[in-house]
């Protein structure tokens, strides 16, 4: 069964990125923004003696987590019951909107306030609701933005990075009820303008939507990392809270958590701790929510699960590390990838989950420098598996397009070899590193593939030329 | 009925045992227990001043005192249903099951909320609330715009396995909090408090 949703490319990527290509102020907001992240990040990380222990449990954990999956979803059940919340199973996204949609209705509200979720972007909730008559106001700043802006997020931890401050300032001016034009485009008077703005709507919201960083078996706890407050208010103010939770967020025990809170935090924002982070087991009486309901949805996880080698792209935390080391990501942004995952891990989700139509040139999306698979807190191997669905996919179109497309974004050599060097500085902190392990994409993929060895002489611009 | 299709909850679980990985997998857990041979007043206090929140320092004697200066320009300060009264010696709005104090109390300009906290976490600058009575419902420190929070020296772990270890309950609910409400999605500058409280102070006490 396949993934549906906002995670299937209405375009093929090639098409989609000449279009972000031509958008300069969106490669300077990106390639600032991304820089940024990863200094910050790799300062956290290094002072980390054990990150590469970390790695590994954390990986670990995740793989034994699918390996149990079955039992461990069923304990989850049993115990979020336990303590008071309903739980609910969606095999993809029209049947999880459903679900969400009915339970808003039976409340009677027509608002709702939604904390930052991937799964709930991922299954087009805002669009569902919507259509149901039921107003969703994203309260995360960055949400709001794109939300204000009827744009959609470019990254996964920051989705309105490819803004910058005064293109935010004017989408408040347009569309923040009250905002008047002696706004400036300060950080702090547009996080202002977003509180009073959101503060009223916090107050009476009977409705909460989230998502869930984790899904704790054992106890039936979910766990909602972020920065702002607003999660906290979402979580905390509303008589009902419904949780959008993708099957594979589980983690068997509280004590798994040690190694993700040391992990997330560090890898997503770069930063020791993210402000807020709030845990919560069904309902407590007189305190937050007294209907909490739980949605576990599949839509295409289990089809990833399949693949011996893509199952891997489960572990993933969202952390965006992996975004913001990528030279790919970094020249095209988000919306080139036309699915909520972008970057190295969409181009390994994305297809996974939907299987088909356009997503199938996303494997392609990528140079295969490994500076993702170095950044990533829990190990996934995005070159292996992207060199994995390359062979798998039917080749030649769309291999013949993303060649085309990945040689135009990364055209001049001496910026692309930069982009490498700098990618792969920013990924791995902890050890020394040798020459490239292999060439970069798309020679890679004669290398890898096709078992073409190159004249080792010669550059990659001739060896390009010749082609 | 035969014939019917299955419903979501049993066609996913299908699905998960047909595709699940069958060998077993042992987790290593080589990771450090704990951040050892640090002093752990000096490294909470030094991520806290790096997150802008207020530091300051008690002892069980002063600390009414203390406490006392830091409200001392607040309209109303709210106190959880267990929280010591010897802390306090002018009056506080004290939060009770039977009378629970309205969100609309809690957003009035200058309200100050102060609690204790369940465990702190070094390392990280993390403050643990884990609504025993002397932290109260999660939507006491959320609302109001100062929250104080009482750290005693031995509620402090070194670091994030070792702080979690010390919870008495996992199921209660809980909130980390690490400096005040922050937002970077604008051009990624961080802004102190957005939603949550906008100012954090701690006051770390010795008994
Ligand atoms: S694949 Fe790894 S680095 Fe990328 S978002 Fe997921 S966990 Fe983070």
């Amino acid at each position: 069964m396949n993934g549906t949703g906002n995670i299937v490319a209405l375009k093929p990527f090639p098409d989609a990125a000449r279009l972000e290509l031509d958008d300069a102020q969106l490669r300077t907001n990106l390639r600032r923004a991304t820089h940024t992240i990863r200094d910050k990040r790799l300062r956290v990380v290094g002072e980390v003696d054990d990150w590469e222990q970390l790695r590994l449990s954390g990986a670990a954990i995740k793989d034994d987590v699918l390996a149990r999956l079955p039992e461990l979803l069923e304990r989850f059940e049993e115990a979020a019951t336990k303590a008071g919340a309903v739980v609910h199973w969606a095999r993809d996204s029209a049947e999880a909107c459903e679900i969400v949609t009915a339970l808003v209705k039976e409340t009677a509200a027509r608002e709702v306030v939604k904390v930052k979720s991937m799964a709930t972007q991922e299954i087009g909730l805002n669009e569902a609701l919507e259509a149901a008559g039921i107003a969703a106001t994203e309260t995360d700043l960055a949400e709001l933005i794109v939300q204000l802006a009827e744009d959609t997020p470019s990254h996964i931890l920051v989705p309105a990075i490819h803004y910058n401050r005064s293109q935010i300032r004017e989408i408040f001016l347009s569309k923040m009820p009250g905002v008047t034009r002696g706004l400036t485009d300060e950080p702090r008077a547009l996080a202002e303008a977003a509180r009073k703005h959101l503060r009223a709507k916090f107050l009476t919201a009977t409705v909460g939507i989230s998502g869930a960083n984790f899904a704790i078996a054992d106890t039936g706890t979910l766990v909602v990392v972020e920065s702002e407050g607003n999660g906290r208010m979402c979580l905390t103010l509303p008589q009902t809270l419904i949780s959008v939770v993708g099957i594979e967020k589980i983690l068997p025990d509280f004590s798994s958590l040690d190694v993700f809170l040391q992990l997330l935090p560090r890898s997503s924002t770069g930063e020791r701790m993210n402000p807020y982070t709030s845990m919560w087991t069904g309902v407590t009486p007189g305190d937050g929510p007294q209907t909490t309901h739980i949605v576990l949805i599949d839509n295409g996880r289990t089809a990833t699960l399949s693949d011996e080698v893509g199952r891997q792209a489960l572990r993933c935390i969202r952390c965006s590390a992996c975004l913001n080391v990528c030279p790919v990501y970094e020249r095209v942004g988000g919306h080139a990838y036309g699915s909520v995952y972008p970057g190295p891990i969409g181009a390994i989700l994305s297809p996974q989950m939907t299987g088909d139509g356009a997503n199938k040139t996303l494997p392609y999306a990528s140079t295969l420098c490994g500076a993702c698979f170095d950044a990533c807190p829990v190990r996934i191997n995005i070159p292996e598996v992207l060199v994995h669905l390359r062979q798998k996919g039917p080749k030649s179109r769309a291999e013949h397009a993303a060649f085309a497309s990945i040689s135009w974004i990364m055209r001049d050599r001496r910026r692309y070899a930069a982009a490498l060097r700098a990618a792969r500085r920013g990924s791995a902190p902890l050890r020394g590193r040798g020459p490239l392990r292999r060439l970069p994409w798309p020679a890679s993929a004669w290398t890898v593939s096709r078992d073409l060895p190159l004249p080792p002489k010669e550059s990659f611009r001739e060896w390009w030329a010749k082609r | 009925m035969v014939g019917q299709a299955m419903n979501a909850r049993e066609e996913i679980l299908a699905r998960v045992r047909a595709h699940r990985p069958s060998a077993p997998v042992t987790v290593p857990r080589d990771y450090l227990p704990d951040v050892a041979g640090i002093d752990v007043v000096e490294v909470l206090v030094d991520r806290l001043v790096d997150y802008k929140a207020g530091v300051h320092r008690a002892s069980a004697a002063s600390l009414a005192e203390v406490l006392g200066a830091l409200v001392a320009s607040s309209a109303t300060v709210v106190v959880p249903p267990g929280l010591p009264p010897e802390w306090f010696t002018g009056p506080v709005v004290r939060d009770s099951a039977d009378a629970p104090v309205s969100v609309g109390t809690l957003d009035a300009a200058g309200v100050t909320v102060v609690t204790g906290c369940a465990v702190a976490i070094a390392a990280t600058g993390t403050l643990i609330l884990d609504a025993a009575p002397d932290q109260g419902r999660r939507v006491l420190s959320l609302v109001p715009d100062h929250h104080v929070c009482v750290v005693w020296t031995d509620q402090i772990a070194g670091g994030v396995p070792a702080a979690l270890a010390r919870l008495a309950d996992p199921s209660r609910p809980l909130t980390l909090i690490s400096g005040p409400s922050a937002t970077s999605d604008i051009e990624l500058n961080r802004v102190e408090g957005v939603h949550g409280p906008r100012r954090l102070d701690v006051v770390i006490a010795t008994r």
